[in-house]
């Protein structure tokens, strides 16, 4: 059944037949993803499994940024008592999280795995006594080092996580986060629901926070998957969607790292900011996170003339207050001794922990699908991918303000290009004269504000989905956060915390 | 008597002058100035919850600490108006009541065996044995320069004769200032309006308290102020005016005073947790300064 080839290279937002993706020998799978995850510009964007009938097959997406292609390679194995496997983290540290996850779900070992540790406790997991409450922490054994643990309910009642500081007094000597309370099964749903409007919703509500992003994939996925082409207006249509769900998200993260800071005065005007571009989204759609604003093949709103001229204003009267404000920030002294060489990453650890998006790009790395990998409107309008080399909390707040400032002048771009374009754009398409495509693999790339999501699906021969994968930045980026925390100040951890803004439920499912 | 009033009545609108100033600088209507006395009634209706795992050291820290600063502002006098109980070497025993107050909520949160509160309380110690010093420094050399060693000899004495004590008089009320910041675990060395339990110094210690217990510490909290306050009064505003147009000041100074610290807190970050040892220590420095003043006035080098 295993044959040898070489792998195959595909686009973003592309699909294949998934007898085409090669089926290789484990140390042929194993060696290729060694060697070329030894290259710094490529990356894994998806490592995951699923039971094709009685054969478990694993899929490998890495994202080369510099080909601006996807290498897909698979990998299949019977189904037996005890699975085992040679463990790719051993050797290619960005792996760990795909490894733990493909353990607790299918029970396989991966021998010489460091750090088998659980990672999200779902309920079909295969060892039912693996439980929450016995999660194996990295211990002390010391009379002078102390543990604190955070949560999982956290302070500000937000989303549940658990964290667990090795602290030498003040000085935190490792954090360790354990994240899995909350089990929506999210990749379940999209199968136990087959209608495409429940599955659209569905991936609105991935992670709330980025409904757009998540969207954005999801009907991209479908697109290509159904063989669905849609006009360069609608593409910028989303585009702009999503640009503004960057500047919303940015400018909000702005506001609560000030209120981190306790700087009052940035807080409140950043958090002011904010609330005028999700009202905008909301005269738009309807829904200030953008909800019902993506749907497959067309849109229920389209963007008018009216609404671009009101964007432009909005735009215009949101950078009179962003501007004087975040020049303010980076320039007031105690807000900077808080910000400068706090919570430092270097650009080496984000490669090794495979970081993407913003915490890649705040720490040097040029990692940014918008121009890696385009799909909609950056295909045809390029975007500027902003870099900064610090990898502390302040080229974290200050890449916002960058990303901000550049989304904003992309808007203004796009609406220009839009009054060339005939409208309006057409209504979504209906199930009913949609189909997808047979026995085959899709799969989307997309720069949310927070970093590349990634959606891969798999149809049987009928066209129905049989397997969904969603990957969230954040699965990725969890570490950056833990390695930030190394050799800080416990107290900093807040203001840390608020730099990166991961999602919890985007880590879940 | 006197002084006993001007506290109680500097009291009511302190906290909420504070937080109003707060709000208008941040673009917000703000709440009521009594707001924070609305909560604290409420707190004070509401039972205590005590912690399986706290045992009655944890139930005696809020009421000993409440007691301490109640007795501490019988200490404090308004110039030469009489305060209710003064004797000689008066300020070391206030400043150990208070430093009894800040052991007893220390330990409470000790009692309570959480991670976060045993933080906090590690932090409190610190910066308070880090402010002590500032403190006796100041009051030394108040006493070295009257002559007395009770706060209602010194300050009646203190612009009795001499120009030169308004000198020391604005030196002396900056460190009272910032001592009552540290004290009060206000910015830049503590964010009073943080929920984050990990950042936090004074306001993690009192977590675990509730209801009635937890209203005490916030009323002990807001008369700390006054009293430090009461004492930069009183080494600002001169004598020799009458006593109505005294009161005046005293009030137009707290208010400036809770303003300021409105002010100061809309318009800057809180410190880096490892700088506010440093932080301290230049308070320590500046009432080095003052005793270095007394003693050339003084004649003493």
């Amino acid at each position: 059944m295993e044959t040898t080839s070489s792998p195959i290279s595909i686009q973003n937002q592309s699909t294949v037949p998934i007898a085409a993706i090669p089926i290789l020998y484990y140390d042929e799978f194993y060696a290729l993803i060694v060697a070329w995850m030894k290259e710094p510009h490529l990356h894994c964007v998806n490592y995951y499994a699923f039971w094709k009938v009685d054969v478990l097959k694993f899929i490998c997406c890495l994202a080369d940024d510099v080909a601006n292609d996807i290498k897909v390679l698979s990998h299949e194995m019977p189904r037996k008592e005890k699975m085992h496997l040679a463990s790719i983290t051993r050797e290619v540290y960005a792996f760990h999280i795909f490894e733990r996850e493909m353990a607790e779900n299918f029970g396989i070992e991966f021998i010489n795995n460091p750090w088998v540790k659980p990672v999200r406790y779902a309920f079909n997991r295969t060892n039912q006594n693996n439980v929450i409450n016995d999660y194996p922490f990295y211990k002390i054994d010391s009379e002078e080092l102390h543990e604190v643990g955070v949560g999982p309910i956290h302070a500000g009642v937000i989303e549940p996580g658990h964290f667990r500081f090795l602290c030498n007094g003040e000085t935190v000597l490792h954090l360790e986060i354990q994240l899995g309370w909350q089990h929506r099964g999210v990749e379940d749903l999209f199968i136990k629901k087959p209608a495409l409007i429940q599955q659209t919703v569905l991936s609105e509500s991935i992670a709330g926070d980025t409904a757009v992003g998540h969207s954005h994939a999801f009907i991209n996925l479908m697109e290509s998957m159904g063989n669905v082409t849609i006009g360069s207006r609608l593409a910028i249509e989303r585009t702009i969607a999503l640009e503004l769900e960057r500047i919303a998200m940015h400018v909000g993260d702005l506001g609560n790292m000030n209120i981190g800071l306790a700087y009052q005065l940035a807080s409140s005007v950043f958090g002011t900011l904010r609330t005028p571009i999700i009202n905008y989204t909301q005269t738009w759609c309807g829904n200030r996170f953008g909800k019902g604003l993506n749907r497959v093949g067309g849109t229920h709103y389209p963007f008018t003339d009216d609404l671009a001229e009101k964007l432009i204003e909005l735009l215009d009267r949101f950078e009179k207050s962003f501007a004087p404000m975040s020049e303010r920030l980076f320039s007031l002294p105690s807000a900077l001794m808080r910000m400068e060489a706090i919570g430092k990453v270097t650009k080496t650890q984000m490669n090794l922990i495979g970081a993407v998006g913003m915490a890649a790009r705040m720490a040097g790395i040029k990692r940014d699908v918008r121009t890696s990998h385009p799909s909609s409107a950056y295909k045809e309008y390029a975007i500027v991918s902003h870099t900064l080399e610090n990898g502390d909390v302040w080229a974290r707040a200050y890449l916002r303000k960058l990303e901000i400032e550049n989304s904003i002048a992309y808007i203004r771009k796009l609406i220009n290009e839009l009054k060339h374009i005939n409208g309006p754009s057409p209504k979504p398409r209906s199930a009913a004269d949609y189909k997808l495509g047979i026995n085959s693999f899709g799969i989307s790339l997309v720069e949310g504000w927070r970093g590349e999501i990634c959606h891969c699906a798999v149809t049987d021969g009928t066209g129905e989905i049989m397997h969904y994968k969603v990957k969230d930045p954040s699965v990725h980026n969890w570490m950056a956060l833990a390695l930030s925390l190394r050799d800080l100040e416990i107290s900093d951890f807040p203001i840390n915390n608020k730099s990166y803004n991961l999602s919890y439920c985007g880590h879940d499912l | 008597m006197l002084s006993i009033i001007l506290i109680v009545a500097s009291v009511i609108f302190f906290p909420g002058v504070i937080v109003k100033t707060k709000a208008l600088f941040s673009g917000r209507k703000g709440q009521d100035i009594l707001q924070p006395w609305h909560d604290i009634i409420r707190l004070l209706k509401k039972g205590s919850v005590y912690s399986t795992s706290s045992s009655f050291v944890f139930q005696l820290g809020a009421p000993i600490y409440f007691a301490t600063v109640i007795v501490a502002a019988l200490f404090i006098p308004f110039e030469e108006n009489n305060c209710i109980i003064s004797f000689s070497g008066d300020f070391v025993f206030f400043a150990y009541l208070l430093g009894l107050g800040r052991f007893m909520i220390i330990i409470s949160a000790l009692d309570v065996s959480s991670a976060f509160e045993g933080m906090g309380a590690n932090r409190e110690a610190f910066y308070s044995l880090l402010m002590e010093p500032a403190f006796f420094i100041l009051l030394g050399s108040l006493a070295m320069f009257t002559g007395y060693s009770s706060f209602y000899d010194i300050f009646a004495s203190l612009h009795y004769n001499s120009y030169f004590s308004f000198i020391i008089a604005i030196i002396a009320a900056y460190v009272l200032a910032n001592i009552t910041l540290v004290e009060t675990s206000r910015l830049p060395v503590d964010d009073p309006l943080t929920h984050l339990e990990l950042t936090m110094v004074h306001e993690v210690m009192v977590l675990d308290h509730s209801g009635f217990d937890l209203g005490i510490i916030k009323i002990a909290n807001n008369i700390k102020f006054i009293l430090f306050s009461m004492l930069s009064a009183n080494c600002l505003i001169p004598q020799s005016l009458d006593l109505w147009m005294r009161i005046g000041i005293l009030f137009l100074m707290q208010v400036l005073f809770a303003a300021g610290i409105g002010w100061f807190e809309s318009f800057r970050a809180r410190n880096k947790m490892i700088m506010n040892a440093q932080y301290i220590l230049s308070i320590n420095a500046v009432a080095m300064i003052l005793i270095f003043a007394v003693m050339i006035i003084k004649n003493k080098i």
